[in-house]
């Protein structure tokens, strides 16, 4: 087990690598960094001057190497349009950003896991038809439009609901902050979580409902019927614990696109996390923040594969066979 | 950007203290001003971009010598008056008794460092005083500025020059703005401590800034705000959306296709006025071939007769009208009628198709030909739609365009002067941060000349020295009519004889408000704290 996880980790070494590399390829296309930092009227030489201080005349690959030695030992720079180190400028905004995700998350399955179920049990009932209608628009409208249109509905027209935000924040510690002990900072969530959640929601009870449809045809339940068992433990001891593995590994990747995804919803919300600084930063062609903020999403992204593995292996015996003996 | 804990568990109990019994709330509320742009603000410390959002914000904080009323009328601020002994001498008597918001003095000492700070290393505003000027401390209440050369303009631009506590840049180790290979975060970029009449009480870059009104000002405000936040939304239907809601008092900008239902909803209203940016369409008159047009061998923009017919075949008032919803002011001179006073003689050449083709056909282009629009897409109002609306207009006198439209930070990297000037035909904007005529005539009409960055902007290279002396000798002339009269003399040269540029229009600025706030709009679309009053 040991030995697959350093193998796993090594591997990941090199995707943090080459996710550096194919970033400072891109970056050439933003457009000049030089430009978004000084005023109109600044001389092409202090704007020269400027370039040759950021290092930005020399070739991509020797940035690229210097960015992922300095990113090695956690320095990740100075931003160039707030002139503050990287590391604290995503550091204030990360808090934000997981506290929305994990909400997102929660909220996801707790909807869509009992819609699912009850959508795979009572297939024609029209509750399910609601369900199986509404799960449609989750899936096919873009999360902006959702997000405009509950703060039209909730912040416009009723005015329950602040359109814009987080609300007011409670400092724990040195440098994590918290909406979820306040009423605005919980009022602000709402409507963030429900449009990063929808999509989510709408994945996993179809996936609940179609691994629940199988679960139901098979052998196993039909002996467990045969047993005299009630239809309850049936459904959720035997059915729905087995319909759960392929729903952990969905969940745990869909994590990481949760983070992507919230680019979008924070910008409709201007939600002070990862996703708008990096938007903003791409506007800005503030480079540091945004390679930084690539190389955290890929390290996120490998942490959560590696874990998701590990627990594929806690949850299914015939796996942690395998890894024992072939090489990933 | 994290706020000490002892104000962040004040304000956590504050939080709770509101949630668990708002009707304790002290019967004075304070008024709290909530304002929304659509950029963030990059620092605190004025002198680390010249951009106006971040200049006009700190001026809350930062005082200069001078400030600007609302008609943008020079008055004395940190200076009670100044006075020209000869053309190359300035004397400015200081304001006494006024002090920091940290309770520093304000003495000439600060006036003077803040002359070294703002032409030293990292700041992007060294032009608002001249390299080569001396400055000399008469006593602690009187500055002489000693000059090279005369220059009438020398205090334009010095109400966004904020004056710094020297004695509080040394204790913090500020005395430079942000130099950008510096290892420990600035100090001035997070904390800020000037004379003006609001306090900065916490900046996190990119969320939030909070700033308290400064009891202790030395003059009165207009207006009756005790505190400002200010919040970054750069998506404008939810800008829209939190000031329908009531959540904020006031934003910029109010997109244009949003401006009906900010009026229509009863608690707000869009307020717009004619802005001091000129929109114009420029060519390049350099290159003996154009780099991005069908036409080889030669470069048809040096004819003046193509110039011109580009000039007669855009119809600015259908402009306007469709693209600009009648909000902007068109334009024959490329500057603001709010700055120059003789625009009023200046007509633009009519529009007119027929006279354009034949000029097209007498400068031996019957059948048009095909050149590149290079155009920004994220920068001025419609801009993208702008150019849209032009290439529809040139493809009627047989001109094919290809429009490039692109994110400002790609549009500036290539039609800049570190871009080569790369562009054969280009929209652009222009602000004088001078809010006068030389502004124009030394980074957008004079002849480029690389080492004193005079035609710096000048991305197509248009060049007449008869324009650049006139320009020089205006500044020479003392008196604002008669330096004014010269500048026509310039405009008429550069604008009717060479058709150097096609001046399009000022665009209107438009914020929103909530009718219980009350703001005043100056033209240069500054943000003045004090001057709001909120029922």
């Amino acid at each position: 087990m040991i030995a697959f996880i350093l193998r796993r980790l090594l591997a990941s070494i090199g995707v943090l690598i080459a996710v550096g590399l194919i970033a400072f390829a891109m970056f050439r296309y933003v457009g000049d960094p030089v430009n978004q930092m000084v005023g109109i009227e600044t001389s092409v030489q202090e704007r020269e001057q400027l370039r040759h201080q950021l290092g930005l005349d020399q070739p991509t690959i020797i940035q690229a190497a210097r960015f992922l030695i300095n990113a090695a030992r956690f320095d990740f720079g100075v931003s160039y349009q707030f002139k503050q180190p990287v590391a604290d400028l995503i550091g204030a905004r990360m808090p934000a950003t997981l506290e929305l995700a994990l909400v997102a998350s929660i909220l996801s399955l707790a909807a869509g896991v009992p819609m699912g179920v009850f959508t795979a049990l009572h297939r024609d009932s029209a509750l399910a038809r609601l369900f199986q209608a509404l799960s449609l628009i989750g899936i096919s409208l873009p999360t902006f439009l959702i997000g405009i249109l509950l703060i039209y509905l909730f912040a416009v027209v009723l005015r329950w609901l602040p359109s814009f935000g987080r609300g007011d924040v409670v400092h724990i510690g040195s440098w994590w902050t918290t909406g979820l002990l306040t009423a605005s900072g919980l009022k602000s969530l709402i409507m963030p979580s429900i449009t990063l959640a929808l999509f989510q929601m709408t994945l996993i009870m179809r996936l609940v409902r179609a691994e629940m449809l199988e679960v139901m045809r098979s052998e196993y339940i039909r002996f467990a019927r045969a047993r005299g068992l009630s239809e309850r433990a049936i459904h959720f001891h035997h059915a729905l614990k087995n319909t759960l593995v392929p729903v952990i590994t969905v969940v745990g990747l869909q994590l990481g696109s949760i983070l992507a995804f919230s680019i979008i919803t924070e910008t409709v919300f201007a939600w002070p996390g990862m996703g708008q600084l990096f938007l903003q930063s791409i506007q800005n062609a503030d480079i540091p923040i945004m390679a930084a903020y690539l190389l955290l999403i890929a390290s996120l992204f490998v942490v959560i594969n590696l874990i998701v593995d590990l627990i594929y292996a806690a949850v299914d015996p015939r796996l942690r066979i395998q890894l024992h003996r072939a090489p990933v | 950007m994290k706020l000490p804990s002892v104000k962040s568990s004040f304000l956590a109990a504050i939080a709770v203290a509101a949630f668990l019994a708002p009707s304790l709330a002290p019967s004075a509320e304070p008024k709290i001003l909530h304002f929304a742009f659509q950029g963030e603000l990059k620092s605190v410390d004025p002198y680390q971009i010249n951009e106006s959002f971040s200049l006009s914000v700190n001026g809350a904080v930062y005082e200069g010598l001078i400030r600007r009323g609302p008609d943008l009328r020079i008055e004395p601020a940190l200076a009670t008056s100044w006075e020209v002994l000869d053309p190359l001498h300035w004397r400015f008597h200081l304001r006494k008794g006024v002090k920091f918001h940290e309770g520093q003095d304000f003495t000439a000492d600060d006036v003077i460092f803040s002359v070294n700070r703002v032409k030293g290393p990292g700041s992007d505003l060294k032009g608002v005083v001249p390299a080569d000027a001396e400055v000399v401390k008469v006593d602690d209440y009187t500055v002489d500025f000693i000059l090279k050369t005369p220059n009438p303009l020398l205090i334009n631009q010095w109400d966004t020059w904020g004056i710094f506590s020297k004695s509080w840049s040394e204790a913090h180790g500020a005395t430079e703005a942000t130099a950008m290979n510096a290892t420990t975060p600035p100090y001035a970029g997070l904390h800020a401590n000037g004379t003006g009449p609001f306090i900065l009480v916490s900046h996190e870059p990119g969320v939030k800034t909070v700033w308290n009104r400064n009891p202790n000002w030395w003059d009165k405000p207009i207006g009756n705000i005790d505190e400002v936040v200010f919040t970054p939304i750069p998506n404008a239907a939810t800008r829209v959306a939190a000031l329908l809601s009531g959540e904020i008092d006031w934003m910029d900008p109010a997109p244009l296709n949003d401006q009906a239902r900010v009026n229509a909803n009863p608690g707000t209203e869009v307020l717009a006025g004619p802005e001091v940016r000129t929109i114009f369409l420029g060519m390049d008159q350099t290159r003996d071939e154009l780099g991005h047009s069908n036409v080889k061998g030669k470069n048809p923009f040096k004819d003046v007769r193509v110039r011109k017919a580009f000039y007669q075949a855009i119809d600015e008032d259908a402009i306007n009208k469709k693209v600009m919803r009648g909000q902007a002011t068109p334009t024959a001179v490329m500057i603001a009628p709010s700055l120059f006073s003789l625009s009023k003689d200046f007509h633009r050449f009519p529009f007119d198709p027929e006279a354009s083709k034949k000029l097209l056909a007498e400068a031996g282009y019957p059948d048009g030909f095909e050149v590149q629009l290079d155009c920004p897409n994220d920068r001025y109002v419609n801009d993208e739609q702008i150019c849209q609306a032009v290439v529809g207009m040139l493809a009627r006198v047989g001109i094919k365009v290809d429009l490039n439209a692109e994110p400002k930070s790609k549009f500036f990297a290539s039609i800049s002067a570190a871009g080569g000037y790369d562009s054969s035909f280009y929209l652009l904007g222009w602000t004088p941060t001078t809010l006068e005529s030389f502004n124009v005539f030394q980074y957008i009409m004079g002849c480029r000349d690389p080492k004193t960055n005079w035609g710096g902007n000048n991305v197509g290279g248009y060049c007449n020295p008869k324009v650049d002396a006139l320009a020089r000798k205006a500044l020479d002339e003392p008196d604002e009519e008669k330096r004014d009269e010269i500048f026509a003399e310039a405009w008429r040269i550069s604008l009717v004889d060479d058709v150097s540029y096609i001046p399009l229009h000022q665009q209107a600025l438009a914020w929103g408000v909530s009718k219980t706030t009350h703001v005043i709009q100056p033209p240069n679309n500054s943000y003045r704290f004090a001057w709001v009053t909120k029922d």
